[in-house]
C-alpha cells in the first residue's frame, strides 16, 4: 500500500494546509509506510462485526432549554486576531470559494 | 418534445427554542453581534456540545406532522467543512440515521390533493453569518448553534408552481406545530432547490443543478422556471446538462453558475463522538402526541363541520392558525357565525394588510370585535355605523362601547324621529319625487341615501325604506 | 501555613528560574500570586497542594498553546471543569506544563515550545505527550499535575519518569474544558509521585458533569478508603505472549519483580490471551487521527489563535496559510492521515474496519476483565529512550504504544506505577488495567507495589 503524491496534495487541500514540495515529498514517503502498517487490519474477518460508535452505553444526555449567560463580546473579541469591535474579520478574498 | 419537470426541495426552518441547540446561548434575532455566544458555540478548545432536549422534541413533532415515520434510536455526525463562520470546521448534524424519515405532505393541486414524498428530516446546527464588505468579511456568530431541521422532499414535484405550493403547505404545517415561525426574510426558513428535467415518459432522471439563494417563494418559484427553461433549451439544442450549483440573482433575475469549486465537496462525515444516541420510547412520542396541536388539515374539516362554514371560507380563516385561533376565540358565545367570518375575512384581514401586521399584533382583540359586532347584531348600530366604529377603534384602542357612547352613534330606530326627518327630506326634493312617481323608482336610494346623509348612517335601515315607501308611494294615488 | 504555602511558592519560583528544561510552557507570576491569596482561603481535600496542569487544558486567565504556534495568543475565558474542581477543593494552580503539540506524541520533542528533557536522564526523553507534567513531578516542583492520555500520553511518560500516572475509564472525569484530540479516547488523569496521592486527586475530579455529553452517570467511591482494603484472593491476567519479543529485558525483569512482590501480598496471577492487542495500534492511529483531523479543524486564525494579515487570492489560502504556519509536522501528518482516513472513496476500508476493530479490541477486555480482576503488563517496552531517538520516524514512534493504546480502544482504566528501575537506573513502568469505573482496583493494586518497595 502507498500513497500517491497526488493523493496527498488532495488531503492537504482537503485539511487546508499547505505544503512545501519537502513535506510533500516526506509525508508521501510516511503516510505509505503508516498505511502500509495500517493494512494489518485487513487479516481480520469482520464481516459481522458492530462498528463502534463509543465505548460507552449511554443514551440521551439532554439539557433543559434554558439560557446559559453568553461570554461578553468584548472579552471574546480580545482573543481574535482581526475584529472592528462589533465583528470577526477576515481579510478581504479576491474570491469566494 | 413535450418535457416533464423534476424537482426535489431542502428546506430548513429555525427552531424556536430558547436556547441554541448544543449551550445555553439565547436564540434572539436582531441582536448585537456576537453578544450571544459562549465557548460550546465558538468552537473554543475543549468546549463540548449538550443537547437541548426541546430540540428533539420538535423533531418528534415535525415528524409527526408529516406523516413521517420516528427513528427510536439516532445519533449525530460531523459534517466536516472550513468556513469562516462555521467555528469548529465542522456542522453537527445527522447523517445515516436522521431522526424522521419516509413521511409526506398533501398539496392541493388543480387535480386534487397531492402527496409530496418527504425523504428525512434530521436535526443540525446553524451556522454564523458572513458580511462581505470592501475591506474584509466581518462575521456574526449570534445565529450559529441555533437549531435547525432540515427538511428533505422527494423528487415528487412537477412544476415551479407546485413547488411553490408545497412551500406554502410546509410552512402551514410547520407554523401549525409551533416549532418555528418559518420567516423566509429572518431567515428561520431557507429553500435550496434541485431540478432536472427529462421526456415525457422517460423513467431515469435527467442531469440535476443545485439552485440557492432565493430569498422568497416567489423567489423560488421564479428561480425555478428560469431554471427549468435553461435547461429544456439546452437540451434541445443538444447540450448535455452540467452538474452544478446555481446561485438565484434576484436582481437580474438568474440563475448564475457558483464559481467552479477548486476541489468537488467531501464533507467526510463521521459519528460525533462529544454527542451520544438519542433513543426514544413509546412514552415519549405519547407525551408529544399528547401536546401536539390540531394540523391544518384537521382543523379545515372541523371549521366546515362545527361551524358551518363554507370550505373556502374555512380555507382563509384556517390559512394560519393564529387566525383560526382569532376566530374561534371571537366567535365565543356569538350567535352569528357568518357575520362573525364576513367582518374577520372582509374588516380584520384587510387592517392587517394595510398596517403589515399579522394577527397577534392585530389592534382589535377577538373580544372587542365580539363586542363590536354584539351592536350590530341587536341593530343598535348599523353595519355602516360599525364600519365607522371598528376604524376609530382602531384609531384610538377604545372600547366599542365608549365610541358608541361618546359619538352617540346608537340607530336611530324610533318611527317618530326618523318620520319627520324623512318628511322634510321628501318635501325638500319635490323633482326626485315627481320623477320617482313616474316610475323612476331607483330614486329610493337616492332618497336613502340622504337620509343616511342627514343622520350619519345612524337610520335604521328597514325602518327607513318603510317610511320613505310609505311617503313616495301614498301621494300617488 | 499559609506563609509555608507562598514561601514555598518563592522557592519553587526561584528554582524554575534556575532551569532551562522548558518543563513549564506558562507561569504568570501575577495572575498566580492572585490565585494563590485566593486559595488560601478555601478549606478544602486540596489545600496547600500545588499542581501543575497541562498546557491543552482551559484555565481561565491562562494562555492554553497545546504546545502549538497556533493557539500562542490564545487565552482561556473559562474554566474546564477539572480546574474549576481543583478551585473548590483548594489546590493551588502553578502553570501549564510543555507538551508533544496537541498531545500527539510520545516523547515531548514535539512541541513549539522545545523539548523537555527527562529529569532522571536529561539526554533522555520524558516520554509524552504529557511530559511536561510528568517532569514537574518527578523534579519536584508540584505535588501533583494533571494530564491528558488518548493513547498512553500519562502512563507512558510516568512510566519513564518514575511517577504515577493513572488513566481513569472513559467517562469518569469530565472531558470540558479538555482541548480535543481524539474526543472518543481522551481522558484526563493525575500524576503523582505515590499511589494514593492519585486516589487523592482521583477523588477531586471524577463524576458526571453536565458539560460533557459523554460523562458517565456512575458514583463514585472514596478511593483513599478503598487503597485500604486488601488485594489478597485478587486475580490478575497476563498476556504473556505479548512480552515475548519486543521488550527490553530489563524492563522485563522488574515486571516479573513486580509480580513476585505482589505474590507474596496474596494475588493470584493467569496467563491469558489477548488475541487482537496486536491490532491495536493500527486501530488507534486510524480512529484518533480521523477525530483529530476533525477536531482541529477548528484551529483557523479567526476567532483566535494566529493569522496571516495580509491580501490573499482565496479563502483556502487564508486557511492554508494560517494553518501551515500554525501546526508542527506531527500535527500536519496526524491531520493528513485522519483527512485520508476519513475521504470519500476511503471511509470505509480504514474508518469503518476500524470501529469494527475497535470493538473487537473492547470485547476481548470485557470478557477478560468478567473473569480476572485486573490485567497487568508492562507500560512500555523499554525504558526512556534518548532525544532525538525516533523524531525522525514516526511510525516507529507510534509502536512505542503498543502496550497503552489499546487500553484507550476499550475506555479502561489503566494506572502506571514505577517497579524496580531498570539499566542505568532508568525508571520502569508497570500498567494495572481495570475494569470499567474500577479505579479502586488498580489503585489498591499499585499502591500495594509500591508499599512493597519499601
Amino acid at each position: 500500500m502507498s500513497i500517491s503524491r497526488e493523493e496527498v496534495l488532495h488531503i492537504a487541500k482537503l485539511a487546508r494546509l499547505s505544503l512545501t514540495e519537502e513535506e510533500v515529498e516526506m509525508y508521501t514517503h510516511q503516510l505509505g509506510e503508516i498505511l502500509n502498517y495500517i493494512q494489518k487490519l485487513n487479516e481480520l474477518d469482520v464481516d459481522n462485526i458492530e462498528p463502534m460508535k463509543h465505548v460507552l452505553h449511554i443514551v440521551n444526555v439532554l439539557r433543559d432549554d434554558k439560557n446559559l449567560p453568553s461570554l461578553s463580546r468584548e472579552d471574546v473579541l480580545k482573543n481574535a486576531p482581526e475584529h472592528d469591535g462589533e465583528y470577526f474579520k477576515v481579510p478581504k478574498v479576491l474570491k469566494t470559494e | 418534445m413535450n418535457w416533464e419537470i423534476v424537482i426535489g426541495l431542502e428546506v430548513h426552518v429555525q427552531l424556536k427554542t430558547q436556547s441554541k441547540a448544543f449551550c445555553g446561548c439565547k436564540t434572539t434575532y436582531g441582536s448585537p453581534p456576537n453578544s450571544q455566544t459562549c465557548p460550546v458555540c465558538l468552537g473554543y478548545p475543549g468546549a463540548l456540545p449538550v443537547l437541548n432536549r426541546e430540540v428533539v422534541n420538535s423533531a418528534i413533532k415535525a415528524g409527526l406532522a408529516t406523516h413521517s415515520k420516528i427513528r427510536y434510536r439516532s445519533g449525530f455526525a460531523r459534517k466536516n467543512y472550513f468556513y469562516p463562520d462555521l467555528p469548529k470546521g465542522y456542522q453537527i448534524s445527522q447523517y445515516t440515521d436522521p431522526i424522521c424519515y419516509d413521511g409526506y405532505i398533501q398539496i392541493p393541486t388543480e387535480e386534487g390533493k397531492k402527496k409530496i414524498g418527504l425523504i428525512r428530516i434530521h436535526m443540525e446546527e446553524d451556522a454564523g453569518k458572513s458580511m462581505h464588505t470592501e475591506n474584509g468579511t466581518l462575521i456574526d456568530l449570534n445565529r450559529c448553534g441555533i437549531p435547525l431541521l432540515e427538511i428533505v422532499s422527494c423528487p415528487d414535484i412537477r412544476s415551479p408552481q407546485e413547488a411553490y405550493t408545497y412551500l406554502t403547505t410546509l410552512k402551514q404545517i410547520i407554523r401549525y406545530t409551533g416549532i418555528s415561525d418559518c420567516n423566509m426574510e429572518e431567515g428561520s426558513l431557507r429553500c435550496d432547490a434541485n431540478l432536472s428535467v427529462r421526456p415525457m415518459g422517460e423513467k431515469t432522471l435527467g442531469t440535476r443543478t443545485e439552485l440557492k439563494n432565493m430569498n422568497s417563494f416567489h423567489g423560488v418559484e421564479k428561480a425555478l422556471a428560469y431554471e427549468a427553461n435553461r435547461q429544456i433549451t439546452c437540451l434541445e439544442a443538444g447540450e448535455p446538462i452540467e452538474q452544478q450549483t446555481l446561485l438565484w440573482n434576484e436582481q437580474t433575475q438568474r440563475a448564475e453558475p457558483m464559481r467552479s469549486k477548486e476541489e468537488s465537496h467531501d464533507y467526510r462525515y463521521f459519528p460525533e463522538p462529544d454527542l451520544v444516541d438519542v433513543q426514544l420510547t413509546d412514552a415519549w412520542i405519547q407525551d408529544i402526541k399528547a401536546v401536539m396541536p390540531e394540523l391544518p388539515e384537521e382543523r379545515l374539516s372541523r371549521f366546515i363541520k362545527h361551524y358551518g362554514l363554507s370550505e373556502e371560507d374555512s380555507l382563509v380563516l384556517t390559512a394560519e392558525h393564529e387566525i383560526a385561533d382569532y376566530f374561534e376565540a371571537a366567535v365565543q358565545g356569538f350567535q352569528d357565525i357568518s357575520l362573525m367570518n364576513h367582518w374577520i375575512r372582509g374588516e380584520i384581514l384587510r387592517i392587517l394588510k394595510e398596517k403589515q401586521i399579522s394577527i397577534d399584533q392585530c389592534p382589535i382583540s377577538p373580544k372587542a370585535l365580539r363586542d363590536l359586532l354584539t351592536y350590530l347584531l341587536n341593530k343598535k348600530i348599523t353595519p355602516q355605523t360599525a364600519k365607522t366604529v371598528l376604524d376609530n377603534m382602531v384609531k384610538t384602542g377604545e372600547s366599542a362601547d365608549k365610541i358608541i357612547e361618546k359619538k352617540g352613534l346608537l340607530s336611530i330606530t324610533s318611527s317618530e324621529e326618523l318620520d319627520a326627518l324623512i318628511r322634510n327630506i321628501v318635501e325638500k326634493h319635490p323633482e326626485e319625487v315627481k320623477k320617482y312617481r313616474q316610475g323612476k323608482t331607483q330614486l329610493l336610494g337616492f332618497f336613502m341615501g340622504q337620509v343616511m346623509k342627514a343622520t350619519k348612517g345612524r337610520a335604521d335601515q328597514k325602518i327607513t325604506r318603510h317610511i320613505l315607501q310609505r311617503y313616495l308611494d301614498a301621494t300617488e294615488e | 501555613m499559609k506563609d509555608s504555602i507562598q514561601d514555598r511558592i518563592s522557592e519553587l519560583l526561584d528554582n524554575l528560574e534556575k532551569t532551562d528544561n522548558p518543563i513549564f510552557i506558562t507561569i504568570d507570576k501575577d495572575w498566580l500570586w492572585k490565585h494563590v491569596k485566593e486559595q488560601a482561603t478555601i478549606e478544602g481535600p486540596l489545600s496547600g497542594k500545588i499542581i501543575a496542569v497541562k498546557d491543552n487544558i482551559n484555565v481561565r486567565g491562562l494562555p492554553t498553546t497545546c504546545a502549538s504556534r497556533i493557539l500562542e495568543t490564545y487565552y482561556s475565558l473559562y474554566d474546564a471543569t477539572v480546574i474549576e474542581k481543583i478551585r473548590v477543593a483548594g489546590g493551588i494552580l502553578l502553570g501549564k506544563t510543555n507538551m508533544d503539540e496537541f498531545a500527539m506524541g510520545s516523547s515531548t520533542e514535539y512541541s513549539a515550545w522545545g523539548e523537555v528533557r527527562n529529569p532522571i536522564d536529561e539526554t533522555r526523553v520524558p516520554g509524552g505527550s504529557s511530559g511536561g507534567s510528568a517532569s514537574a513531578v518527578s523534579a519536584g516542583f508540584v505535588d501533583y499535575a494533571l494530564g491528558s492520555d488518548t493513547g498512553g500520553s500519562i502512563r507512558q511518560p510516568a512510566a519513564f519518569t518514575g511517577t504515577v500516572g493513572l488513566k481513569p475509564t472513559y467517562g469518569r472525569v469530565s472531558r470540558y474544558g479538555l482541548t480535543a484530540y481524539a474526543s472518543s479516547f481522551d481522558q484526563i488523569g493525575p500524576i503523582t509521585k505515590t499511589v494514593s496521592q492519585s486516589a487523592e486527586l482521583l477523588n477531586v475530579i471524577a463524576g458526571k458533569d453536565s458539560r460533557d455529553s459523554t460523562s458517565a452517570d456512575v458514583p463514585v467511591p472514596n478511593y483513599l478508603k478503598t487503597l485500604q482494603e486488601k488485594v489478597q484472593g485478587y486475580v490478575v491476567g497476563i498476556p504473556w505472549h505479548l512480552l515475548e519479543k519486543g521488550v527490553d529485558e530489563d524492563v522485563l525483569e522488574s515486571f516479573k519483580d513486580v509480580i513476585s512482590r505482589l505474590e507474596k501480598e496474596g494475588v493470584r496471577f493467569k496467563k491469558i490471551e489477548l488475541k487482537y492487542a496486536d491490532y491495536a495500534i493500527a486501530t488507534y492511529y486510524i480512529l484518533a487521527t480521523a477525530e483529530a483531523s476533525s477536531n482541529l479543524a477548528r484551529f483557523d486564525g479567526v476567532r483566535y489563535g494566529v493569522n496571516a494579515k495580509e491580501q490573499l487570492q482565496d479563502l483556502f489560502s487564508y486557511y492554508a496559510k494560517n494553518r501551515s504556519k500554525g501546526f508542527g509536522p506531527e500535527v500536519k501528518r496526524r491531520i493528513m492521515l485522519g483527512t485520508y482516513v476519513l475521504s470519500s472513496g476511503y471511509y470505509e476500508a480504514y474508518y469503518t474496519r476500524g470501529q469494527k476493530v475497535r470493538n473487537l479490541i473492547a470485547q476481548e477486555f470485557f470478557t477478560l476483565l468478567n473473569e480476572v480482576d485486573a490485567l497487568m503488563f508492562p507500560t512500555t517496552p523499554t525504558t526512556a529512550f534518548k532525544l532525538g531517538e525516533n523524531v525522525d520516524d514516526p511510525l516507529k514512534m507510534y509502536l512505542n504504544d503498543v502496550f497503552t493504546v489499546s487500553v484507550n480502544i476499550a475506555g479502561l482504566p489503566a494506572i502506571s506505577v514505577p517497579g524496580k528501575p531498570g539499566n542505568h537506573g532508568l525508571p520502569v513502568g508497570c500498567q494495572i488495567i481495570g475494569n470499567a469505573y474500577e479505579e479502586g482496583t488498580i489503585l489498591q493494586l499499585g499502591h500495594t507495589i509500591e508499599r512493597s518497595r519499601i
